[in-house]
């Protein structure tokens, strides 16, 4: 890990993780001991290793599938939710699944095309479908917090692209903790100090089976093309990805960063139809793209 | 004979007494893309390629769970 100026062997690698996770979960203010945690789970190597962390270090964390319908060849879906099931199952731990198509008539890439958006891409409807529904589960199954398994380069490659966007409301919102309010459940990323590479070793050297195959949506996504992008810096410059998070999480904690408004939540409102809240008029995103699916079938 | 890396399936010979971060860069594979292992053990950037090894690269990057960063 030539970031930190640091070579471990392969047990003191398990040890060194979960111990870093432990001081970013102080040191943030993410969660006490006591609260239940709900971790969103997609079978991917982040989210599985985050889910086996707190599990070690002895936190009350259950997990969340969500089921959207992708299969792309690969029966990309199947297959992370066999790999979900299976690590829960060997690990004795509770799984919520849910499945989107049973839920709302149509899976992520009907839904996208009915809806049309995101420009033939499901991303779009795919988060939006991921946002409201871990936090309508959070919120319903009495969780305290939602654990998402977003790593460093998820976090850099997101401030990268709203950087070059200068798009400051996204860039004041972006954090290790997205505190919770009225109708929304807090959000927690324990794992954005760790490179994506770290959690890949993870993963590998405790033997967590992930789904290696990318969603088949992502070939060729921006967030992959930023990713790139940062990994050639660091080739070159070790630790920039690092200064870069470390950097911004400063400035935005000084103040320095921009004047912050804070004027977010006093424009949501309750959507009439879910009751989560939203910044929309009338209906949120969400439930407008429903009853748009709904009216065209 | 040669060394060979693998990456989701792709062979890419290598000379042997090279070592894995020149071997990466000379086919313009990011270093910090992937993670190398050989014979199922991890290896280190400096490691020196041997004739006869099958080093798999494990692709680090993934691009699905960013999406679900900020509320509705």
């Amino acid at each position: 890990m030539r970031q930190h100026k640091l070579a471990l062997c392969k047990d003191h690698y398990l040890e060194w993780i979960p111990e870093q996770t432990a001081r970013f979960i102080k040191k943030y203010e993410m969660f006490t001991p006591e609260e239940k945690i709900l971790v969103a789970v997609s079978g991917g190597k982040d989210s599985l290793a985050l889910w086996d962390i707190l599990t070690r270090l002895g936190y009350q964390a259950d997990g969340l599938y969500l089921g959207l319908g992708i299969d792309g060849g690969i029966n990309y879906s199947h297959e992370s939710q066999r790999l979900t099931e299976k690590f829960a199952y060997e690990n004795n731990l509770k799984l919520h699944v849910l499945d989107i198509e049973k839920e709302y008539g149509q899976s992520i890439p009907v839904l996208s095309e009915i809806s049309h958006r995101g420009h033939g891409r499901p991303c779009a409807v795919c988060g939006l479908a991921k946002r409201h529904e871990m936090n309508r589960i959070a919120r319903e199954l009495g969780y305290d917090v939602l654990a998402t398994g977003h790593n460093l380069d998820d976090e850099a490659a997101v401030l990268f692209g709203n950087t070059l966007r200068w798009s400051a409301e996204h860039i004041l919102r972006q954090g290790p903790v997205l505190p919770g309010a009225d109708g929304l459940a807090r959000k927690v990323k324990p794992l954005c100090r760790f490179y994506e590479r770290e959690m890949t070793a993870y993963s590998i050297l405790r033997g967590i089976e992930y789904i290696y195959e990318e969603c088949p949506f992502a070939e060729g996504s921006q967030s992959i093309f930023y990713k790139e992008a940062l990994n050639q810096l660091e080739t070159a410059r070790p630790g920039a990805k690092l200064i870069y998070y470390l950097g911004f999480l400063e400035a935005r904690k000084s103040g320095n960063l921009f004047v912050e408004k804070n004027e977010r939540h006093a424009q949501l409102h309750p959507c009439p139809k879910c009751g989560q809240p939203t910044s929309a008029p009338e209906l949120c995103s969400f439930c407008r793209m429903i009853e748009k699916a709904v009216s065209e079938v | 004979m040669i060394a060979k890396m693998i990456l989701r399936g792709r062979e890419y010979e290598v000379k042997p007494g090279m070592a894995l971060a020149d071997a990466l860069k000379k086919n313009n594979i990011v270093p910090e893309s992937v993670i190398a292992t050989r014979n199922g053990e991890m290896i280190t950037d400096d490691e020196i390629l041997r004739a006869g090894d099958v080093i798999q690269l494990i692709a680090v990057i993934s691009g699905g769970n960013i999406s679900c960063d900020s509320h509705l």
